[in-house]
């Protein structure tokens, strides 16, 4: 890529929104997922007692939920950014190459 | 028709069946060598030496030979389409992000993970649990930071974008020995692992067993690359979900749908009793739990036959969309893993049908999905559920061979050692690396067949935390990392990663037998990724030479494609 190329993009409004609001979900749900793994970790490290608790019927405890939850967490974040990023993302990168190649 | 079979099947059915069972066992022993020479299998390898405790019964036989032939002609179609390194490597960019998503979770359930990971809910319980969320949780991290950008920056593998901006031998070679590292670990653990099981499961001397594999994985990859590997490992994947959601769905439906009564029944069979419920032993110590989760965590973004895939997709977008399926499919299989090990413990612990004399399970520890398998379909269903295994490892396989074949042939050979080399020569190269491989695969599994190996796919992946991933990041995500830095904090992160498994629990006692180890963790991934990351910082900060300058300089192209895509590889077809 030229430098003068490279200037350009970088002046473009869509480009420094592009990359603004890109590293803002990518680090926002980065965050949530290292935090709620991580804290479920040190509740596994820390308090095991924490997993004796009976929530459901007889014999669900705690843990069943908690588990099956960091699970499903996973996946809803993962299709929250694929959202954002065909709605918005594709939308710019395809503004940003017009005007580039124009 | 299989799944109505099963629903209509009660519980008293099913001792009954069982009883059946052992009566039919008895009865095949005697046929099995009539049958078996009908297989096609057994004219491919004449003269093959059936062991006793060979399991499945010859329906397993016909499905693998159908799956066998199926892959094959995949391999003959993708072969007439693999003319140029592109296509070798990456399928010529042009699988979507549903195909994708379905051969990155085929990547990443392995015969080892579905079997590894049910026998560890069997034996432990909710830990098991707990394994399995590790090994998913690294998936959106992976898609957040790096899907994107690495579809963006690379061609082949995922040293086209560590190298990005840097010198090229150095952060080649470097790249090429931590994935190599990875990949031939990896690659030993799934071999022993498949030996051992195709040997319980169809009978198959050792020997014979590691080599048909090794023989399938030679042709799918020098003849189909990418594209057969991938038809392979979506195939697959396909049919060990169907196979798992069939597994589950009965243990459900034996459960009347209630994981109350599950899990009672569970507690009532486990010597464990409640706690099977509970979060035990197996993580008490915190430094090795948060090790593990770092190492499960950050390892899977730093596998380099999983980062390959991402140049296998015509853009930013696919590749994204691929991990979105992929952490789908591979969370619904773990949530499938934990309530087979469950069902395990609930239906066949204790039935004599499933245990030798000395009361160990038949066949191994791992072995509880296997006769889930057949408590709950018969020998048609042991049958499918044997193939699958089978199928599992051979794309397993496949895919580890091939990542270290283009580790090989484009990192060391077209971009160091040769780097005037035309397409036809990397090619030429790629396929003898394949060949060597896969050779070497079999015979490293016939070398390590009675070794401890339970060590190996914990430190591929805490090499892969500690060296390939701080470097991969940094380089997309730090205008000041150097060529030095990178080279020398991964290697860093590498040596410290290998050095502290050996001297700690896995290695020094229970491969050489020592008394206590000299590092207390059986995991040192905290210590090995921290001090990668340290030594990233600490040698690029105090690089002070022109070449470094100018790799700093070189940061803007770079993050503008990798956010644009400007640049960037297309697909050729």
């Amino acid at each position: 890529m030229q430098q003068s190329m490279l200037d350009a993009i970088q002046q473009l409004p869509e480009y420094q929104q592009l990359v603004k609001n890109r590293s803002r979900l990518a680090w926002t749900l980065s965050a949530i997922m290292c935090s709620a793994y991580f804290g479920f970790i040190l509740l596994v490290a820390f308090q095991p007692a924490f997993f004796e608790q009976i929530v459901w019927g007889d014999t669900i405890t705690i843990g069943f939920p908690l588990g099956i939850g960091l699970i499903l967490l996973a996946f809803v974040l993962t299709g929250i950014y694929v959202y954002a990023a065909n709605r918005q993302f594709d939308a710019l990168t395809q503004r940003i190459r017009e005007q580039v190649h124009a | 028709m299989m799944a109505r079979l099963c629903i209509k099947t009660s519980l008293a059915k099913l001792n009954y069946m069982k009883l059946n069972f052992m009566k039919l066992r008895f009865e095949q022993s005697g046929l099995t060598k009539s049958r078996a020479a009908l297989t096609l299998l057994s004219l491919l390898t004449p003269g093959l030496a059936y062991a006793d405790g060979g399991q499945a019964s010859s329906s397993a036989h016909v499905m693998f030979i159908v799956f066998v032939l199926a892959t094959l002609g995949i391999t003959r179609w993708a072969a007439k389409r693999t003319h140029t390194s592109k296509d070798f490597y990456t399928a010529g960019g042009g699988i979507s992000g549903l195909q994708n998503g379905l051969a990155l979770a085929g990547d990443f359930m392995s015969a080892a993970s579905f079997l590894g990971i049910t026998a560890l809910v069997y034996s432990r319980g909710y830990d098991g649990l707990i394994y399995a969320i590790g090994f998913l949780v690294g998936w959106p991290v992976m898609m957040f930071l790096m899907s994107e950008r690495l579809r963006n920056l690379g061609r082949f593998t995922f040293a086209d974008v560590t190298a990005y901006r840097f010198k090229q031998t150095p952060i080649r070679v470097f790249s090429a020995i931590a994935g190599i590292s990875v990949v031939m670990l990896y690659l030993i653990a799934q071999m022993v692992g498949a030996g051992a099981l195709i040997q319980t499961l169809f009978g198959l001397r050792f020997e014979w067993a590691v080599s048909i594999v090794g023989v399938l994985i030679i042709a799918y990859v020098t003849f189909g690359g990418m594209l057969a590997t991938t038809w392979v490992q979506i195939i697959k994947a396909v049919l060990l979900l169907c196979g798992a959601s069939f597994m589950a769905l009965g243990v459900l439906y034996l459960s009347d749908f209630s994981f109350d009564k599950l899990f009672s029944t569970a507690i009532q069979q486990h010597p464990k009793g409640a706690a099977v419920m509970y979060t035990g032993g197996m993580l008490s110590d915190p430094v090795s739990a948060i090790s593990l989760g770092i190492a499960l965590m950050f390892g899977t973004a730093g596998l380099p036959h999983i980062l390959m895939r991402f140049f296998t997709v015509p853009d930013a977008r696919e590749a994204r969309k691929s991990v979105f399926y992929a952490t789908g499919f591979i969370g619904y299989f773990y949530i499938l893993t934990f309530i087979i090990g469950m069902g395990a413990v609930a239906f066949i612990l204790g039935d004599p049908a499933y245990f030798g004399a000395d009361g160990r399970m038949i066949g191994g520890d791992n072995m509880p999905a296997v006769h889930l398998a057949h408590a709950l379909g018969g020998d048609l269903f042991l049958g499918f559920i044997s193939a699958v295994a089978f199928a599992t490892i051979l794309a397993v396989v496949a895919g580890l061979t091939l990542a270290g074949a283009a580790a090989i042939s484009h990192d060391l050979y077209a971009n160091v050692i040769n780097t005037q080399a035309s397409d036809q020569q990397e090619m030429l190269v790629s396929r003898c690396a394949t060949l060597t491989l896969g050779l070497l695969a079999v015979l490293m599994g016939i070398a390590f067949q009675s070794q401890n190996i339970a060590f190996m796919v914990g430190l591929a992946f805490t090499i892969a935390a500690s060296a390939t991933f701080p470097v991969l990041i940094m380089s997309m995500f730090w205008r000041n990392m150097t060529t030095r830095g990178a080279v020398a904090g991964g290697s860093l992160g590498l040596v410290v990663a290998v050095v502290m498994v050996i001297l700690g629990p896995a290695v020094w006692v229970q491969v050489l037998g020592m008394e206590t180890p000299l590092v207390p963790y059986s995991n040192p991934a905290l210590f090995s990724v921290s001090l990668a990351f340290a030594g990233i910082w600490l040698f690029s900060v105090t690089d002070r030479s022109a070449q470094a300058k100018l790799e700093r300089s070189r940061f803007e192209a770079q993050f503008v494609r990798s956010q644009t895509g400007i640049g960037a590889e297309a697909a050729s077809h």
